[in-house]
């Protein structure tokens, strides 16, 4: 009862999820609002705004900094929880 | 567990190759502006070389240069750098993360400054990446023994 329960919630779920994947522009679209708005600001400005000929250094460390930031904790995250699981102290 | 066993040709070859592979993982951070790479790449070429020593020489030789505080201190260095980078701009008057404001304390412009403000954070990232790579590696082959003397279990 519990497992079909379980499996009802997931269905149920994923109904809601297709239900907002009908409401996203097709892919590829070339007048879907992040190709309009996002993609062309970045191809004009990040030039003559951060000075970084490369735009996926400009979009990853400047546009997006947050991101890479939080990045960069995830990986420090691992890198304490694997000391955490296998550390052992001597003997 | 590596066991210490001596080979020359290994020896010789990984001699020879670390230096140009620490070499190629700067030049992998530096370039990180005008081509494909950055810190993430560049650190995993770095730690690959620190790796390699390791697997090539003697684990307790390579862990006498890796100490376990060492790792961690790096580890949470390039976090630090990079957060640092961020609350600096902050004090300068800012955003978090706006690095244009660093061109109060840097002598250029404050489009060069976002320039430089990202190579500093890459060199963060690329520290904490190579970091927990080589403190993955050392805790998975020691099984979590740090620094127990390896050599003693297996003669």
């Amino acid at each position: 009862m519990k497992k079909f329960l379980g499996v009802a919630i997931a269905i149920a779920a994923l109904m809601v999820l297709l239900q907002g994947v009908e409401d996203l522009p097709p892919w590829g679209d070339p007048n879907q609002p992040a190709s309009l708005h996002v993609s062309p600001r970045y191809i004009e400005k990040s030039l003559t705004e951060t000075g970084v000929p490369n735009m996926v250094t400009a979009v990853l460390a400047d546009y997006r900094g947050y991101d890479t930031l939080f990045e960069t904790a995830v990986i420090f995250t691992a890198g304490v929880a694997v000391l955490m699981i296998l550390r052992r102290s001597a003997p | 567990m590596i066991r210490h066993q001596e080979d020359i040709i290994i020896q010789t070859i990984c001699r020879m190759l670390i230096p140009f592979m620490q070499v190629y993982g700067l030049y992998v951070l530096a370039h990180g502006h005008g081509s494909p790479g950055g810190g993430f790449q560049g650190g995993c070429i770095f730690a690959a070389s620190f790796i390699l020593m390791p697997i090539a020489y003697d684990l307790d030789k390579a862990k006498r240069r890796f100490t376990e505080r060492r790792t961690i201190l790096f580890c949470s260095l390039g976090v630090f750098i990079y957060a640092g980078v961020g609350w600096l701009c902050l004090l300068l008057g800012g955003n978090f993360l706006d690095y244009g404001k660093l061109s109060a304390i840097l002598p250029v412009g404050p489009v060069m400054a976002r320039y430089y403000g990202i190579a500093v954070i890459e060199t963060g990232v690329q520290i904490t990446v190579m970091a927990v790579m080589v403190s993955i590696f050392i805790n998975l082959i020691t099984s979590g023994r740090h620094e127990e003397e390896m050599r003693n279990t297996h003669d």
